[in-house]
């Protein structure tokens, strides 16, 4: 009996290690391969050649020593096979054979850590080109950064699969017939196409973060891809002070994650959160990269480092009450200077009607009212009608309340506007 | 390598250039095409008369059908064209982004289809 079993759970364990490989490696293996062989979907099938190899071959003759480096040499072998069956002209097979095993050798030779990571990088500014339309830059960069399958992303952003997965067709295709480069791009470009990348990672963030639809644990897994791509990007370029920026911002807004909802998926608002049920290690990691990303700006931080600084001065506060909001004014005055935009003059105002006085806020918020940009954006309505209220100018309160309330579609703010409303109706 | 045909759109001026400013957009035209064929990347090049002097024809069942003026009535006319060939699709852009014309109207950047080298 003992004999029998000894062979299933050696099998058992190289199946597992397998699957922990899958896990760790195959992104990193896609990279590679994509590199060397200029192909994405030539490249997806070799690395799926390579794991289904695997499963037979590692229960019968043992888990080679560096698995990651076992499977980027089956892929490219597989790769080969391939190209050879279509019938793909010689000449091209011999080139892509020289240029295959020149670059995986490359990597075996040198333990491939860096190089590997140099591939991700890469990887992520070909699938944020922008020569690709938004939408598939995130999808082309969740299904071959990020960890997760097109269904999955298909769920995460509300779209139906087929939708998603022509989209990626369709960058595919994109990206070899006008030869959109798989490198990272030279100087002149960096910071613009940086730009693009970071964008890209925000919004995937933020589509698991503010979405007020969808399944939770999926949009979790975005925030977790988004946080884990920006890492990526912010260790392999350290002289970017955006991308720590970035990877600041997104920690410590996800430090909030678990007290901004209640029960019952009611959003809470921040002065209303219970602090202690924000993450600890979240926040001291992303308040750590917000003070690096500052010193290291020489004084002309971008506008990620600055949002991340100002969720520092929310972070930094034990209660709501200690909040720096003359700070965040002064912060978000300076957001307004390398990034303007109407919502942020906005975000502006409110600091600073918290920091000196409703009065001092609402001469900001009617200066933007002149300019009109927000008319239509239902919060700027609720923030004046807000700075009314504590003013005692009941009447004009209301108005602006009722106002934002023909603007809102959200339950949760809605239900909160009218009971506002009915108070100063019924004080006045 | 990779071909790719640069297209030049802008809105078609509603009078005839002066020599003057016709003299100076040859003048910025050469310097740009001096500039790419020094890169190396220059195959070909051509300015187009108005859209005024297009004739558009169409074979339907056989027959010939010609129509006065462009394929489409459109803000903004091709103009001019070249065709370069270079590595990618960020060099094409960067040059581009340099063609005169760019700053007042556009460039559409295409690849052009690859075809299988015939023999004889």
């Amino acid at each position: 009996m003992a004999e029998a079993r000894e062979p299933r759970s050696v099998a058992d364990g190289s199946i597992a290690v397998v699957e922990q490989t899958f896990r760790a490696e195959s992104g990193r293996a896609l990279a590679t391969l994509i590199r060397v062989l200029g192909d994405f979907d030539l490249a997806e099938e070799a690395v799926q050649d390579a794991f289904v190899t695997a499963i037979e071959r590692w229960p019968r003759d043992g888990v080679p020593d560096r698995p990651g480096a076992w499977i980027v040499t089956t892929a490219r072998n597989r790769a080969l096979d391939r190209l050879r069956r279509r019938r793909t002209e010689a000449v091209k097979v011999a080139e892509i054979e020289r240029a295959a095993s020149a670059g995986v050798e490359g990597d075996v030779r040198l333990g491939g850590e860096s190089r590997v990571a140099d591939d991700r990088l890469r990887l992520i500014f070909t699938c944020c080109h922008p020569a690709l339309p938004l939408d598939a830059r995130v999808a082309l960069t969740l299904r071959t950064l990020g960890g997760l399958t097109t269904p999955e992303i298909a769920r995460a952003f509300l779209v139906p699969e087929a939708t998603l997965a022509q989209r990626i067709v369709r960058a595919k295709k994109k990206i070899l017939a006008a030869h959109i480069p798989y490198r990272v791009p030279p100087d002149d470009l960096l910071p613009e196409r940086l730009d693009g990348v970071l964008a890209t990672l925000y919004l995937i963030f933020n589509e698991g973060y503010t979405a007020s639809v969808g399944d939770e644990l999926v949009r979790r897994d975005l925030c977790a891809e988004a946080i884990r791509l920006s890492r990526l990007v912010a260790d392999l370029m350290p002289e970017s002070t955006e991308a720590r920026g970035l990877l600041s911002l997104l920690l410590l807004q996800d430090s909030r994650r678990d007290a901004r909802t209640e029960p019952d998926g009611g959003l809470v608002l921040l002065e209303a959160q219970d602090r202690a049920r924000w993450d600890r290690a979240e926040m001291d990691e992303g308040m750590a990269l917000v003070e690096r990303a500052l010193a290291q700006s020489g004084g002309r931080p971008g506008p990620y480092a600055i949002q991340a600084a100002i969720a520092a001065c929310h972070a930094s506060a034990a209660v709501a009450a200690d909040t720096d909001w003359a700070e965040i004014a002064a912060l978000y005055a300076r957001l307004a200077q390398v990034a303007p935009s109407p919502v942020v003059d906005l975000n502006r105002a409110v600091a600073v009607a918290m920091a000196f006085g409703p009065a001092e806020g609402l001469v900001l918020v009617e200066g933007l009212r002149a300019e009109g940009a927000l008319a239509e954006y239902h919060l700027f309505h609720a923030t004046r009608a807000d700075l009314l209220r504590r003013l005692g100018r009941r009447q004009e309160a209301a108005v602006a309340y009722e106002r934002s309330l023909a603007l809102a579609t959200n339950g949760a703010e809605r239900a909160f506007l009218e009971r506002r409303l009915a108070e100063v109706r019924s004080a006045g | 390598m990779a071909k790719y045909l640069l297209l030049i759109y802008g809105e078609e001026p509603p009078a005839p250039p002066t020599p003057a400013q016709v003299e100076a957009m040859f003048t910025e035209y050469d310097a740009f095409s001096v500039g790419i064929e020094k890169q190396g990347i220059l195959r070909g090049a051509e300015a187009l008369l108005p859209t005024a002097a297009a004739t558009t024809v169409r074979v339907r069942d056989g027959k010939s059908l010609v129509t006065d003026g462009p394929f489409a009535e459109t803000k903004e006319a091709l103009g001019g064209f070249y065709v370069i060939e270079c590595d990618d699709l960020d060099t094409a852009l960067g040059a581009a982004a340099k063609i005169p014309g760019a700053k007042s109207g556009s460039v559409e950047v295409r690849p052009i289809m690859p075809m299988p080298e015939r023999a004889g």
